[in-house]
């Protein structure tokens, strides 16, 4: 009678063990947050890392992409004249275009938040059109002002007697006239980011600071840049990122040329995987840069994160 | 140090006028504290004497010299901000030697001035922490020590207590009036609360509405207020007011509130009085001078309590004479019940009268 109880009870018993357990596990904090990033794991997933792991892959495959090659793409590449005058370039591009960009959000947010607060909206949203303009379309009309035969730069040139400049066709006019753009497609994502940092500095220590004597200069280097340096830093590093990426203003106005002089990772690699046929070579022009990125993402978030644990 | 001076002191604001010409002279040493409510030109006065607002009109003298147009770091002076105003990124030693290392001060002279102000705040220990590591009294002292690091000829607070709970703000209260004994530097504190400017004050101002209303020791504002106003700004809880009628009953002056309450004037206002004979006035009386029954010649009245606070060594009684609510404060034996009957005493002599039309104390 006893046995038969125990071999009855022990069936019912063991499932309800497991689902308390399984409950207790689904309840749990962490699980549940697990849970609710899914699907930001899953798209992340779908569209960066698969891409990333594919495109790795495929650097490492031979042009036939049926053998392979190991880091034969990356060697053949280092061999190349052309390749190094792309990373030069790309290098050049993205530290002239950042720094600019960085000189020149400083100053326009500045002068931004001088204006009355009634009066900012305006001027913020006409200094934010560049931004939003997709840069394809507006580096058409770059290239219009641009190009040889209308180039509304060389007619005003013109009415000074100035001689026409060749802003797409030579080396460093080329190089100029990208950069420009870029700069001018850029620089109002540091305006709204610095605009915003510099309405989060609290009033009262620029009074401080003024009671404490410093002059317009010292308010400037003792008091906003250490306070915006979070900022500026996050701001750097991904404008750095996405300028070392850039694809649609080069493609537009220079296609690279002259003499490959401005071409960037993202049109070279183009220029080789899709134009030219060789993707293996193609991916491995588009990973070269991911390292040094990479190292250069942990030490500015490192940087900024014990900031933020100090301030 | 110096003594500050306010001529027909004006500021607007687009078409607001904050502060509507006020004078004032503060004396060397002295240490004054500007009290009012929110918005009655308080802040905008110690601005202007910062020089961080600009003046509409008038002037301010910094030790006899016209500062109207001088910048705040040309103005000798030190400011102790509400919100503190610690520079985040600096570590409490660079806060405090900001200014002396902006005025090129030499290493070691930064390192003595710094550990003196320290050693008298008691802050030694924290030189080389940050801000954000620091409580709330700890970054108050900080601030303070920044101002007086520079030795200034006047000290500037502006609400420097009200982010602190009731009882560091006491103990910050305390620390400051003993920095002020130490060092006799001349100050002008802004504050809304008038415990800290009845305790910390030489001379409280009273503003409202950018003007001043009166300006006194403590003991004066309490005791002889000159405002309708004043008297009820300044005593917590605040002075009883009630519509009353001056009359003249037997030979002397009485004031009769209704047909409730009658109280005898005392004899040496009677000249003061006697032109309003017959006038609608109002009566101010302070709770304390409402109380229970003591051996005197007090009026006493019987009242219902509507509801009590007993505070320990004093209960305040609430009650309602001809549709005013009044508070009186009796000792906790006298036992007051919510609801139940108490015979109260009006210390008639301690009384103030108001004229309503001028709204000044007869």
């Amino acid at each position: 009678m006893t046995v038969g109880v125990a071999v009855r009870g022990l069936p019912e018993r063991a499932p309800s063990v497991r689902r308390g357990r399984f409950y207790l596990w689904l309840r749990r904090r962490s699980t549940i947050a697990v849970m609710m990033c899914f699907p930001l794991l899953a798209i992340i997933t779908c569209l960066v890392a698969y891409p990333f792991a594919y495109s790795i892959y495929l650097s490492m495959l031979n042009k036939a992409e049926t053998a392979f090659v190991g880091f034969g793409n990356f060697l053949f590449l280092f061999k190349r004249e052309t390749f190094w005058l792309v990373v030069q370039q790309s290098i050049l591009f993205a530290l002239v275009a950042v720094i600019f960009k960085a000189l020149i959000g400083l100053i326009a947010a500045h002068a931004v938040n001088t204006i009355p607060s009634k009066g900012q909206r305006k001027w913020r949203g006409m200094m934010m059109v560049p931004w939003v303009i997709p840069p394809a379309l507006s580096t058409l009309g770059w290239w219009w002002l641009f190009e040889p035969t209308y180039s509304a730069f060389n007619w005003l040139l013109a009415e000074f007697a100035v001689p026409a400049v060749p802003w797409l066709s030579d080396v460093f006019w080329a190089r100029f006239s990208v950069i420009l753009v870029n700069v001018w497609v850029g620089a109002p994502f540091f305006l709204i980011m610095y605009l915003a940092s510099l309405k989060s500095i609290p009033e009262d220590l620029y009074e401080a600071a003024s009671i404490d004597g410093a002059s317009a200069w010292q308010k400037l280097f003792h008091v906003t840049l250490p306070m915006m340096r979070n900022i500026i830093a996050i701001t750097v590093l991904f404008s750095i990122i996405v300028t070392f990426a850039n694809f649609d203003i080069v493609r537009v106005l220079t296609q690279g040329g002259p003499r490959n002089s401005t071409h960037l990772f993202a049109t070279y690699a183009f220029r080789v995987g899709i134009e030219s046929g060789d993707i293996p070579l193609g991916a491995a022009v588009s990973l070269f840069m991911f390292p040094a990125l990479a190292i250069l993402s942990f030490v500015i978030l490192r940087n900024v994160r014990q900031r933020t644990v100090n301030i | 140090m110096a003594n500050v001076s306010l001529t027909n002191l004006h500021k607007s604001f687009d078409r607001t006028e904050a502060v509507c010409g006020i004078n004032l002279e503060i004396a060397d040493n002295e240490f004054v504290v500007l009290v009012g409510p929110s918005g009655c030109g308080k802040s905008t006065t110690l601005r202007m004497i910062a020089g961080l607002e600009e003046i509409t009109e008038g002037d301010i003298r910094i030790g006899g010299g016209l500062v109207n147009d001088v910048p705040p770091k040309d103005r000798n002076i030190a400011m102790v901000f509400q919100n503190y105003a610690l520079y985040p990124h600096m570590t409490v030693f660079q806060n405090m030697s900001f200014g002396l290392r902006l005025r090129k001060y030499p290493k070691d002279e930064i390192q003595r001035l710094v550990g003196d102000a320290a050693e008298v705040l008691g802050i030694t220990e924290l030189l080389q922490r940050r801000p954000k590591q620091l409580s709330g009294g700890q970054r108050q002292r900080v601030a303070m020590g920044r101002a007086i690091v520079r030795n200034p000829q006047v000290f500037l607070f502006d609400e420097p207590l009200s982010n602190l709970d009731a009882k560091l703000r006491g103990q910050m209260r305390i620390e400051i009036k003993r920095v002020h004994q130490h060092l006799k530097t001349t100050t002008v504190y802004v504050t809304h609360d008038q415990v800290e400017a009845m305790t910390l004050a030489d001379r409280v101002v009273v503003m409202n509405n950018g003007l001043i209303e009166q300006v006194g020791t403590p003991s004066e504002l309490y005791h002889q207020p000159k405002t309708h106003f004043v008297a009820g700004f300044i005593g917590s809880p605040a002075m009883n007011f009630l519509n009353c009628k001056l009359f003249k009953d037997s030979g002397s002056l009485a004031v009769s509130v209704g047909d409730i309450l009658k109280l005898q004037m005392p004899a040496d206002r009677n000249t003061r009085y006697e032109p309003y004979l017959g006038r609608d006035l109002v009566l101010g009386i302070r709770p304390e001078h409402v109380h229970e029954k003591r051996a005197g010649n007090e009026v006493q009245t019987e009242v219902k309590v509507n509801f009590i606070e007993p505070l320990g060594m004093e209960t305040m009684v609430y009650f309602t004479v001809n549709g005013v609510e009044l508070c009186g404060r009796v000792s906790p034996e006298a036992d007051p019940r919510p609801g139940q009957t108490a015979v109260l005493s009006f210390d008639a002599g301690k009384s103030h009268l108001i004229d309503p039309e001028t709204n000044q104390v007869l």
